[in-house]
């Protein structure tokens, strides 16, 4: 049994203007200790998709159709006391901006000591043990006196420090991590991934990286989800997809990097930008953007087609795939007669 | 507790050092005004605090009155003065300085007391409000407009004198102070309510608040101990003001005749005692309690200018 698995999740929100879905057809699953890597320009749904994992989407969100469970459970089911205790001490989620996850009022040992005992019977000098222990592990220098320290005094990539560590607080099974290094500058923040990726490999904690650096993701998962407008259009392993990718959409993305161009030479970006929810055009949603389209793009949604280790959305691709296996049948009788 | 450790780990600043450096301070050091004003308040702080030990006679106590004694002006005063009332007496012949010193005790508790109720009100319903969101919201903040349509001296003076009505003059005396907290407290809370309901819609939407959700904190606790904290300078600011305003409504409604007792006075039911006497030639017994009322409003009102200019940098004076 997979430890979290998502099942055709469908999240809407209802807006005044109508119901728009900003997540369809998501399904996935993540094992124990795996690393997730969710791809996507902005917009494409990959913090919703963190929130809704959590069941913590503010209204007018709500998950319209599918099933997370977690250990086996839906999470759906369960109480909002249950709720409560698999949050954070189950499945912890790491924002983007270190500045605004950790609330300006309180020292930091009182935010870590606060999460300790609200899920644990345990004393105060404690959870205080327990909290300097976890700056220990994410190589805070003098802890002590740090836990006394408000969130202005410390640097910016100290910050993400402790809260990453208020992550590992209570032993998660989970950590979704939105956009962790985002806020932070080139240098701290390759500090900060390898920080996450020997954290994560200690304690065999599963990781949901939520990105749109695809060189962070390769770097530190092992399986990797891109997303465009709402819905997964590839999906497989991280190597795969970063050697050989298949969708025009992951190919784009590839091709956008700096390394991959030449000096001199314009970056080669996608053409366009991605359409807002309510506007999404029928068929592949990619379409318009697509360098490779066709008449089927247009008008019918693609299906998942197996490729490698890989699914991909796209009517190309199934069609390559398609002529491929004709050729090999071909053969075969070619060989046989 | 985290007292001890600050002490306990040399790096880290002190509680008084946290003081010294903080902004706050630093506005204070230069600020005349603010400086002058908050010694101010807190003289009269100090006098109503310990004033059976300052005042000379014990106002209270019929004891000590002479009625003889009655509209002695000012000592100051040569000709009819009495070295034994600084500032002279009252129509009773009370000492209009112990008398002054209890009074500004009586409305400094009143004042504050009901500050504290409207902010305890106010800010249980301002937080549900903006938390929650929704009907809740409408809700209360319906409540809180239906409340502020009635003025606060309306609705005090229908309340009193409905009260004085039917239980009677003797126990209305008895139980004026907790009634002018009861009805000042209620008829305020609107405000604190607004406020606050304002500043938790916009800590709402920060991430610490969703973080706080996702360590699987409780609401009530995400709403006293995350997002209350960071609403404290709008709620600090209206406080002074309203602490003001309470005085000002209490001393209204004593003026009015439906304040504290003769015998117990408050400022406003010792310059309404007095009034009478005015035009007889003894202004003082209105002039001099008018006049500790008016400085005691007008320094709470400039204190609250100078915090509302430090916590709210945006707002420069024009």
């Amino acid at each position: 049994m997979a430890l979290l698995e998502v099942k055709d999740l469908e999240v809407g929100f209802g807006l005044r203007s109508g119901e728009v879905k900003a997540l369809r057809n998501i399904s996935f699953s993540l094992e124990r200790g795996e690393r997730l890597g969710v791809v996507g320009e902005s917009g494409a749904g990959k913090s919703v998709l963190g929130f809704a994992i959590l069941n913590l989407l503010s209204r007018p969100g709500y998950i319209s159709n599918g099933e997370i469970s977690f250990e086996g459970k839906n999470l759906a089911d369960l109480s909002a006391a249950e709720l409560r205790s698999v949050r954070g001490n189950r499945i912890s989620m790491i924002f983007q901006d270190p500045m605004m996850t950790l609330n300006p009022v309180l020292t930091i040992g009182e935010q870590m000591v606060e999460c300790l005992l609200a899920h644990h019977k345990i004393s105060k000098q404690d959870a205080r043990k327990i909290a300097l222990q976890k700056l220990q592990q994410v190589y805070i220098p003098s802890p002590e006196t740090r836990l006394d320290q408000y969130p202005h005094e410390l640097s910016g990539g100290m910050r993400q420090r402790i809260v990453i560590a208020i992550g590992l607080l209570m032993d998660p099974d989970i950590i979704i991590a939105d956009e962790p290094t985002t806020a932070l500058d080139v240098t701290i923040q390759a500090e900060i991934m390898e920080l996450m990726l020997e954290l994560c490999e200690r304690n065999n904690v599963a990781l949901i990286l939520i990105t749109h650096d695809l060189g962070v993701v390769s770097q530190v998962t092992q399986k990797t989800i891109v997303m465009y407008a709402g819905r997964i259009i590839e999906q497989g392993p991280t190597k795969e997809i970063i050697n050989d990718a298949q969708h025009p959409y992951t190919q784009g993305l590839m091709n956008a990097l700096p390394q991959m161009g030449i000096p001199g030479q314009r970056l080669n970006q996608i053409r366009g930008s991605m359409p807002p929810l309510q506007r999404i055009p029928t068929g592949c949603a990619f379409n318009p953007r697509c360098n490779y389209v066709m008449e089927s793009c247009k008008h019918n949604l693609p299906e998942f087609t197996q490729s490698g280790g890989c699914q991909v959305a796209c009517h190309m691709v199934a069609e390559m795939k398609r002529e491929e296996q004709a050729a090999r049948l071909q053969s075969q009788e070619v060989g046989q007669e | 507790m985290s007292n001890q450790i600050l002490e306990a780990a040399p790096a880290a600043p002190t509680t008084w050092q946290r003081i010294k450096d903080s902004h706050l301070w630093h506005s204070f050091s230069r600020d005349r005004v603010a400086q002058f004003s908050l010694a101010v308040f807190l003289s009269f702080v100090v006098m109503a605090l310990f004033a059976p030990a300052i005042a000379p006679f014990d106002p209270y106590d019929v004891s000590q009155i002479d009625i003889l004694d009655s509209e002695i002006p000012p000592s100051w005063n040569e000709d009819e003065g009495d070295a034994r009332f600084w500032l002279g007496t009252d129509a009773q012949g009370r000492d209009l300085w112990s008398t002054i010193l209890y009074g500004t005790r009586t409305s400094l508790l009143i004042g504050l007391a009901a500050v504290a109720l409207q902010a305890l009100l106010g800010i249980c319903m301002g937080l549900m409000a903006g938390y929650f969101g929704g009907r809740i919201d409408s809700l209360l903040m319906r409540l809180a407009d239906v409340q502020l349509s009635f003025s606060t001296m309306m609705v005090a003076i229908v309340v009193l004198a409905v009260f004085q009505a039917t239980f009677g003059t003797e126990l209305y005396q008895e139980l004026a102070m907790f009634m002018l907290i009861m009805v000042i407290g209620i008829a305020e809370w609107p405000q604190y309510a607004r406020t606050i309901r304002a500043s938790v819609l916009a800590e709402k939407k920060k991430e610490y608040v969703d973080a706080a959700r996702v360590m699987g904190l409780r609401s009530p606790r995400i709403m006293f101990r995350h997002i209350l904290p960071n609403t404290l300078s709008p709620i600090l600011v209206i406080s002074t003001v309203q602490v003001a305003n309470a005085i000002i409504s209490e001393a209204s409604l004593s003026f009015l005749g439906l304040g504290m007792p003769v015998s117990e006075p408050s400022l406003g039911s010792l310059i309404s005692s007095g009034f009478e006497y005015i035009f007889s030639g003894s202004w003082w017994i209105t002039v001099i309690p008018g006049a500790v009322l008016i400085s005691l409003v007008l320094v709470m009102n400039l204190l609250g200018d100078w915090l509302r200019d430090v916590l709210n940098p945006k707002l420069y004076k024009g």
